[in-house]
């Protein structure tokens, strides 16, 4: 598997850290709504197809990616900075 | 001369002897010889004894797909079992013994097992063991009393239990085209993606590139197909854009044409070079990869085709071609289709007597006809073996007249005279990696061979691989592959010429003759044709059932003989077409991978080693070393003659009475920058260090998005918008990445960030009454009394020179202070804080007594911090601000989390003055035949040289109302019973009054 990192290029998936469902909605810090919480910390999504993912350049320049990854085939469809912004498209 | 190695031919070396042993006696080949050959060249017929039956089993293949002469292999006290005899390449002083036999090969005790052959067909362990249990021998109780000896009696080779020695590499190659297999089709791949100057990599499992054309004997532009090859390997050396790697196994196909091989770098040397591994782990990521992996031959399935003597045709043709030997004198060969014609004639040449040819087809080209002639054969069309004779060796067969469409067998049974039967029952295209890539197979009823799937990645097929059976078709396929892996377009220039001999490459559908007696389909896990028809008969109808319940195709050589005559079996049994029962999906490894070389680097002399600055110096004054995770660390410095309790129990009492020493430079140390630095902190830590002022340090707890506790430490504020963070050495990168994540993807807004300074500084923390008294005699630039260095106070100054920062916390609960220094001067340093302890008994003190002094003041590290306790558990809710949320705070007041019963950190104290054991289990009730009803467990434990008594600290189910109250120690393991009582945490100095000072 390779994933396109903006700063670094293709590069490949042993370099990379999976740091979860990209998915995920963070609550505010002080919300008490403890469902919110467990669906945030407990829940995750596992498709069978396009996936939106959260992975770690760790071996690299540590940016994270959001990375959408087809979980049948493996195929990166597109990957950008968490943080927003530098979106690359693959599926041709 | 060997009595079966022909006079000249084959790619040995006459002239070179080699010196081995098998079984303990002595044996010459030659350079260029395997195991199998030279062995079989010394007359050796029987190499194995089989998996269920112990029968004697020869030789069948000359390649990889070897399924018999398995044998381990002997370096030193390193033993490898289950390594294919064809496969090893024979070197002076070679030692191998074959399996699976009781007491030797040629006399076997478990041979006693064909005599029940019916209790031991398909699915006799379950029948016979699984189940209620009824009587005391029945059932899974029965299996439990018997597995033991079916376990020695069954099987393949021995894992050795002596560490191995040997050195494996991993090596990350990439390459525009990949050719795996380098006959004929690989070669011109090879050859076609080089010329159009990109960057190719050849990988062929055999030592010698060539494939097929190594022992075909065909021509091949006016030379002999061997020849051809070299020139073309001589060809392809030549070229810097082309990587060859002979004697590698590409044994994986993975996503994004990423591929696995295993290089055999000097398994076939005596000794290796210097340097040199033993294998090697290539990951090779091709742009297009060329599959030119050949085909196997398949065996026929008739009763006692397993005996030795009975080999598939090519493999002898390619004993006599490639290495010299001659499988027998009287050669008889057995056949549904006309390529083993071509072997015939190929042994007749080498010197061999063909004595008859039993096609099962009726109707014979002419052009077999005349090559049955030509290996001066009688023909014996319609005909199939139905018995073979011998005991460890063949002495004959039995025929009888077969109808091919029917199957049924007629007229009177004839003998023939033979020492070897050579058998055909088609060939399969090596599909394996294909397959491995992604889509099913597809059954080509003219081939009667599943032939590769449509790619789902960038690969190309070539020759045999693709049903394409001749060498000019090959030849052809090659070059379009090759050209067009690489992008080009088909040069015009004329092919190589072929002279071979004439043949149809689709065979007739006959896998199996039903005669009476054992015909096996899968010859390394003794499956019989019967099995088959007895799990059909059962109810397995599913290929994946058949396969796991007759073990099928589940043994080291995962079926590269058996695969397709078994499913045509289980397709006739069921009534159905082979392509209806279809096929199991390959998976990797295509062959036997070593753990070494999975593991390469990751042991052995290629690992990383993370020391301290200061790692030398320990080594030079004594100190023991302790690996903790990748760093060194001092366990112990030992005096002559100490005893580790000693030493440490020294090192303790020395520090709490004077001063000691010890190397922190592991802990973590993360850079914590920006005008949002301290709201950061006040996020990701229970506890506020917005408040914290600068020049100041404090103690810091983290908890995870759950609410269970992370990580600790101590943070120092070094300026308004810089802080020092520091961590437990073995959370050191998991802390780093917690905060990355949080600043990338949660808080992209906090202008903040982290960067790990852990390699920067080196760290010394120096304890004890006498500790202020040494900083004060040796650091210039500042003062390093209660006012200028308060307790948590940072001030910078100088030691011999060099600018250090020294904060004032305290680990071993003495007065401390952690120096820090840049990493290139943390000896120096060291060395003149050593110095000046001179006069004050300063010691150097390591992990022993650190982690001691930490159980005395009952302060937690990673075995109470377990990833299962909370910061309550721990009585660490002191430091849960209420004033602001922070990571883990909604999260940490659930139900289960703040339950009463929870386990919770004490102290212990050993009422019975005896060592306690990290694991042991905290009882109410003392029962050392049955233990029960665990309260909780050991976390840590020393001898305390503070209380005088063997002490330690526990996770305790509501340890917190147990303080004062007895229990026990229940440790069967290490049978360790015995009273204890339970107490607080905090054994020594609880009001902190020697750390204020």
């Amino acid at each position: 598997m390779l994933i396109t990192c903006p700063y670094c290029g293709p590069r490949d998936v042993i370099e990379f850290t999976y740091q979860g469902d990209g998915n995920r909605q963070r609550p505010q810090p002080a919300s008490q709504n403890l469902d919110a919480w467990n669906a945030y910390v407990y829940d995750r999504l596992n498709p069978a197809g396009d996936h939106n993912e959260i992975w770690q350049h760790s071996g690299g320049c540590r940016a994270h990616l959001r990375v959408v990854r087809n979980t049948v085939t493996h195929e990166i469809l597109s990957t950008e900075f968490a943080r927003g912004g530098h979106k690359t498209e693959s599926r041709s | 001369m060997s009595p079966r190695r022909t006079e000249t031919g084959g790619r040995i070396d006459r002239l070179r002897t080699i010196r081995f042993t098998f079984d303990g006696a002595a044996y010459t080949g030659h350079a260029g010889d395997t195991l199998a050959s030279a062995l079989l060249a010394n007359g050796v017929t029987l190499f194995g004894r089989s998996f269920k039956y112990h029968r004697p089993r020869g030789l069948l293949a000359a390649g990889v797909e070897e399924p018999n002469a398995l044998v381990t292999m002997l370096r030193g006290e390193v033993r490898e079992p289950n390594i294919p005899a064809t496969m090893v390449e024979i070197y002076d002083g070679l030692v191998a013994v074959s399996q699976n036999r009781t007491p030797s090969l040629a006399w076997d005790i478990g041979a006693l097992n064909q005599l029940g052959g019916k209790l031991l067909s398909a699915g006799f362990y379950y029948k016979t063991f699984m189940g209620p249990v009824i009587g005391p021998l029945k059932g899974t109780r029965f299996w439990m009393f018997c597995e033991h000896f079916i376990r020695r009696a069954a099987g393949l080779g021995k894992a050795g239990t002596a560490p191995d020695p040997a050195r494996y590499e991993r090596m990350n190659a990439f390459c525009d085209v990949l050719v795996v297999g380098s006959g004929p089709a690989g070669l011109m791949a090879a050859k076609a993606a080089a010329d159009q100057g990109v960057r190719v990599i050849l990988a062929d499992l055999e030592a010698h590139f060539g494939g097929s054309a190594n022992w075909s004997g065909e021509i091949i532009d006016g030379m002999p197909a061997a020849d051809w090859a070299q020139r073309a390997v001589g060809q392809l050396e030549g070229n810097d854009n082309v990587r060859l790697l002979p004697r590698t196994t590409v044994w994986g196909y993975y996503d994004g044409n990423t591929l696995a091989a295993l290089e055999r770098v000097t398994d076939h040397k005596e000794t290796p070079a210097k340097g040199e591994p033993r294998q090697r782990y290539w990951a090779i990521r091709a742009g297009t990869v060329v599959l030119a992996t050949g085909s196997f031959e398949r065996p026929l399935v008739f009763p006692g085709n397993d005996r030795p003597g009975v080999m598939l045709a090519h493999a002898a043709e390619r004993y006599a071609v490639e290495y010299g030997v001659l499988p027998g004198q009287r050669i008889a060969l057995f056949t549904n289709n006309d390529s083993a014609y071509r072997s015939a004639v190929a042994l007749k040449k080498a010197g061999a007597t063909i004595v008859a040819i039993i096609d099962v087809r009726a109707d014979i080209s002419n052009d077999m006809r005349r090559l049955a002639g030509e290996a001066e054969a009688e023909l014996l069309d319609g005909h199939a073996v139905v018995a073979t004779e011998g005991g460890k060796a063949l002495t004959g067969l039995k025929v009888q007249r077969f109808d091919a469409m029917s199957g049924a067998l007629s007229g009177d049974e004839r003998s023939i005279h033979a020492d070897s039967l050579l058998m055909s029952g088609g060939w399969s295209p090596t599909i394996h990696l294909a397959s491995q890539a992604g889509a099913k197979a597809e059954w080509d009823p003219a081939r009667q061979a599943f032939l590769p799937p449509k790619p789902t990645q960038r690969w190309l097929g070539a020759g045999a691989f693709t049903g394409s059976f001749s060498t000019a078709e090959a030849i052809a396929e090659g070059r379009a592959a090759g050209v067009s892996a690489a992008g080009g377009t088909a040069a015009p220039a004329a092919l190589p010429t072929v002279e071979a001999a004439p043949g149809d490459p689709d065979p007739a559908p006959v896998f199996e003759i039903k005669a009476k007696g054992k015909s096996f389909v899968d010859f390394q896990h003794d499956v019989t044709a019967e099995d088959v028809r007895l799990a059909h008969r059962e109810g397995f109808i599913s290929v994946e059932h058949l396969k796991r319940y007759t073990t099928l195709g589940m043994a080291t050589d995962q079926g590269k003989n058996s695969n397709v005559p078994g499913l045509a079996i289980m397709a006739e049994a069921l009534g159905k077409p082979i392509p209806e029962v279809g096929t199991t999906r390959f998976r990797p490894p295509y062959t036997a991978v070593s753990i070494g070389s999975l593991a390469a680097e990751r042991f052995g002399d290629l690992k990383p080693e993370r020391l301290t600055p200061m790692h030398d110096w320990h080594i030079a004054n004594g100190a023991t070393m302790y690996s903790a995770g990748l760093w060194y660390r001092p366990m112990i410095y030992g005096l002559p003659g100490e005893t580790v309790e000693q030493a440490y129990v020294r090192e303790a009492k020395a520090t709490r009475e004077s001063a000691g020493i010890v190397d922190v430079s592991t802990l973590g140390k993360i850079a914590v920058q920006g005008p949002d630095a301290a709201e950061f902190l006040d996020r990701v830590y229970t506890n506020m260090f917005s408040t914290l002022a600068v020049g100041k340090a404090r103690y810091g707890l983290m908890l995870r998005e759950d609410g269970l506790a992370f990580d600790d430490g101590t943070t120092w504020r070094l300026g308004e918008q810089e802080f020092l963070m520091t961590t437990t050495t073995a959370n050191a990168g998991k802390v780093m990445q917690h905060l990355e994540y949080f600043l990338d993807v949660i808080w992209p807004e906090l202008k903040v960030t982290v960067t790990s300074v852990t390699d920067e500084w080196a760290g010394a923390a120096i304890g004890g009454p006498n500790a202020r008294a040494i900083l004060a005699s040796c650091v210039t630039g500042t003062a390093v009394d209660n006012a200028a260095l308060p307790f948590m106070g940072i001030v910078h100054g100088r030691i011999a020179g060099v600018p250090v920062m020294i904060c004032r916390l305290s680990f071993s609960g003495e007065m401390a202070f952690e120096v820090y220094s840049g990493a290139g001067y943390g000896t120096h340093v060291w060395e003149a804080l050593i110095e000046a302890g001179k006069p004050f008994g300063l010691v150097t003190y390591g992990l022993e007594a650190l982690g001691t002094m930490r159980i005395e003041k009952g302060h937690v590290t990673g075995a109470e911090i377990d990833g299962r306790t909370t910061a309550r558990d721990l009585h660490l809710d002191w430091m849960l601000s209420k004033k602001k949320p922070f990571i883990g705070s909604a999260m940490m007041d659930r139900e289960g989390l703040i339950a009463p019963d929870r386990l919770e950190l004490v102290g212990l104290i050993a009422l019975d003055n005896r060592p306690l054991n990290g694991g042991g289990h905290i009882v109410e009730e003392l029962d050392e035949a049955n233990p029960h009803d665990s309260l909780g467990h050991i976390t840590a434990c020393c001898y305390s040289p503070a209380l005088g008594k063997y002490i330690a600290l526990a996770l305790v189910k509501s340890g917190k109302a147990r303080q004062g109250t007895r229990a026990f120690v229940s440790d069967p393991l290490r049978n360790r019973f015995g009273p204890v009582e339970i107490v607080s945490n905090h054994f020594y100095d609880p009001d902190g009054s020697r750390m204020h000072g």
